[in-house]
């Protein structure tokens, strides 16, 4: 499946529900589902700040591909982490690169990607794209 | 209670709308409060009908815009009880003022080796103001210590004290615990080693009836936005033999009395430290918020304000696995909580959602945050247009999140 796939699958999971605290408990629940991260990764050097909630973040690349792993202290910031990682990892520098994420605000997540909202999600994409470029630049030389 | 509350909401525009499709509980006022009506229109009525500048123009309705502003320096004066008009400064806010002190106050009277004393409970406008001060006069800055109800311990604040101790800086009411701090005893044990006092009031003033005289401190800031004013005004209150003897904070236009380029001889107070053109508008906004203020009466108010608190504080018991920070005896409507195991941002995001504005986070008092071990917390704080119906419309949805994460 494509990242565009993946975007339309989870499209039509959220128009599933009817209301919001249905959206917000599966959200709650990919939270909770999301593979763990290695203990030693939960460090300061792949914290990502927010002013409420935190993210950590690690990235590493095999095969033209690369995979993340994420946590954060909050659920629902979790449940979204889960979401993006659900598209974005394992996917190839390029792909991430290019990618809008525009399903976020289809599912009406948008205002936690709000700089605004101090989760840490705005700044995890950021440094997802910067992850994405600094392995294009080592691993794809032209 | 003396005031109708439904009549008393009419006057808030802000608090009559649905967010996400419910209607608005608005409980994040130790951030900003809504505006009544009276004020909103005073900022109206400045900008459509009097606006020109102050303090200047000789033509009519500068003298008039002028007169106003003046006018609200002595309200201000009377309002607080202050000794002389020119002892009011307007500035930006609490923060302003404060810094306005840290950085003027420590150029004359804090050298190398001295003391500045604030509390672990403070606000960052109450610490980094200090901090900076401190680096650049060499000083040291001591944090009298709290406990686990969120209080000064007074017996370690006296044995603080001494000779060293240039400065005392405490908030009158805390941001994040709602603790009201025994004031006029942190005063009178600084004054007996003649030590001054700064008051940070941003909190108090919209609850409490602050009469510096009584008090006898010698600076009082607080921030018009907090007390059902504009946002972009506030007062610092000083005692006039402090502030004579304190260098101007900044320099511009209004501040001087002769300017060649050899030197410049300063304005008198209170416009020495009044540079550059006033927030016109706003301060007198903020005559309006008094008169708001003063047409309910501080008794009534904190009888309101009194039955919140402990109306929740008797609701809030019953919910599950939940921790109060902050259960100092005497405090404000304000509570900071936490579920045991659900984070302060999840909270937030479920209240939001229901149409409850809640702050989440360490509230700008991380050192705070730090002495209770915890990330940050929810607070719910409280004015006097907030009902005990919100108060159960808050509980509801504080069981809703009980629920949603088990």
């Amino acid at each position: 499946m494509t990242l565009k796939d993946i975007e339309t699958e989870i499209i039509s999971e959220f128009e599933m529900f009817d209301d919001w605290t249905d959206k917000y408990n599966y959200l709650i629940e990919l939270g909770k589902s999301l593979p763990e991260i290695d203990e030693k990764y939960k460090q300061q050097q792949y914290l990502i700040k927010g002013c409420q909630s935190q993210v950590w973040l690690h990235a590493s690349y095999e095969d033209g591909k690369i995979n993340f792993t994420a946590d954060s202290d909050a659920l629902i910031t979790k449940g979204i982490v889960a979401l993006l990682l659900r598209v974005l990892s394992g996917r190839t520098p390029d792909e991430i690169i290019n990618s809008d994420l525009a399903f976020i605000d289809k599912i009406g997540l948008k205002e936690h990607l709000s700089p605004t909202r101090a989760n840490g999600l705005t700044n995890m994409i950021k440094q997802i794209k910067l992850y994405a470029m600094a392995f294009k630049a080592k691993y794809e030389k032209e | 209670m003396n005031f109708d509350i439904q009549q008393l909401r009419k006057q808030f525009p802000a608090l009559h709308q649905q967010v996400n499709k419910k209607p608005f509980v608005y409980f994040d006022n130790a951030a900003t409060t809504q505006k009544p009506k009276i004020v909103i229109d005073r900022l109206n009525d400045y900008y459509n009908n009097e606006n020109c500048n102050i303090h200047r123009g000789d033509y009519h309705l500068s003298r008039k815009a002028t007169e106003a502003y003046e006018n609200t320096r002595k309200a201000v004066q009377t309002f607080i009880n202050a000794q002389h008009h020119h002892e009011v400064i307007f500035t930006r806010g609490t923060t302003e003022a404060i810094n306005l002190v840290a950085s003027s106050f420590s150029k004359e009277f804090i050298n190398k080796g001295d003391q500045v004393l604030i509390s672990a409970m403070e606000h960052h406008s109450n610490i980094v103001p200090w901090q900076l001060a401190c680096k650049e006069r060499g000083a040291e800055l001591k944090v009298i210590p709290i406990n686990q109800k969120g209080e000064i311990i007074m017996d370690e604040y006296y044995k603080m004290l001494n000779d060293k101790t240039r400065i005392v800086a405490v908030a009158h009411v805390s941001n994040s615990l709602g603790t009201i701090n025994p004031v006029k005893q942190i005063i009178e044990a600084a004054h007996e080693k003649d030590i001054p006092v700064l008051l940070d009031g941003a909190q108090a003033m919209p609850h409490i009836k602050v009469d510096v005289t009584e008090l006898n401190c010698d600076f009082y800031c607080f921030s018009g936005h907090k007390m059902y004013g504009p946002m972009g005004v506030g007062v610092l209150y000083g005692k006039e033999e402090w502030l004579e003897q304190m260098p101007p904070y900044q320099g511009g236009g209004e501040m001087i009395s002769e300017v060649t380029f050899a030197k410049t001889t300063f304005n008198e107070l209170p416009f020495k430290f009044e540079a550059g053109t006033p927030n016109v508008a706003d301060v007198l906004g903020l005559e309006k918020a008094m008169s708001f203020i003063s047409s309910l009466g501080y008794k009534n108010i904190q009888k309101h304000e009194k039955e919140l608190l402990e109306y929740t504080k008797k609701k809030i018991k019953n919910i599950d696995k939940i921790k109060l920070i902050g259960t100092a005896n005497n405090k404000t409507a304000v509570f900071s909580f936490l579920f045991e195991d659900i984070h302060p941002y999840d909270t937030g995001v479920i209240l939001d959602n229901l149409g409850i504005a809640v702050r989440t986070g360490h509230h700008c008092t991380q050192p705070l945050m730090d002495y209770f071990q915890i990330p940050g917390t929810v607070r719910a704080s409280m004015a006097v247009y907030n009902t005990t119906e919100e108060v159960d419309k808050f509980i509801e949805g504080l069981k809703t999140v009980r629920k949603m994460f088990g």
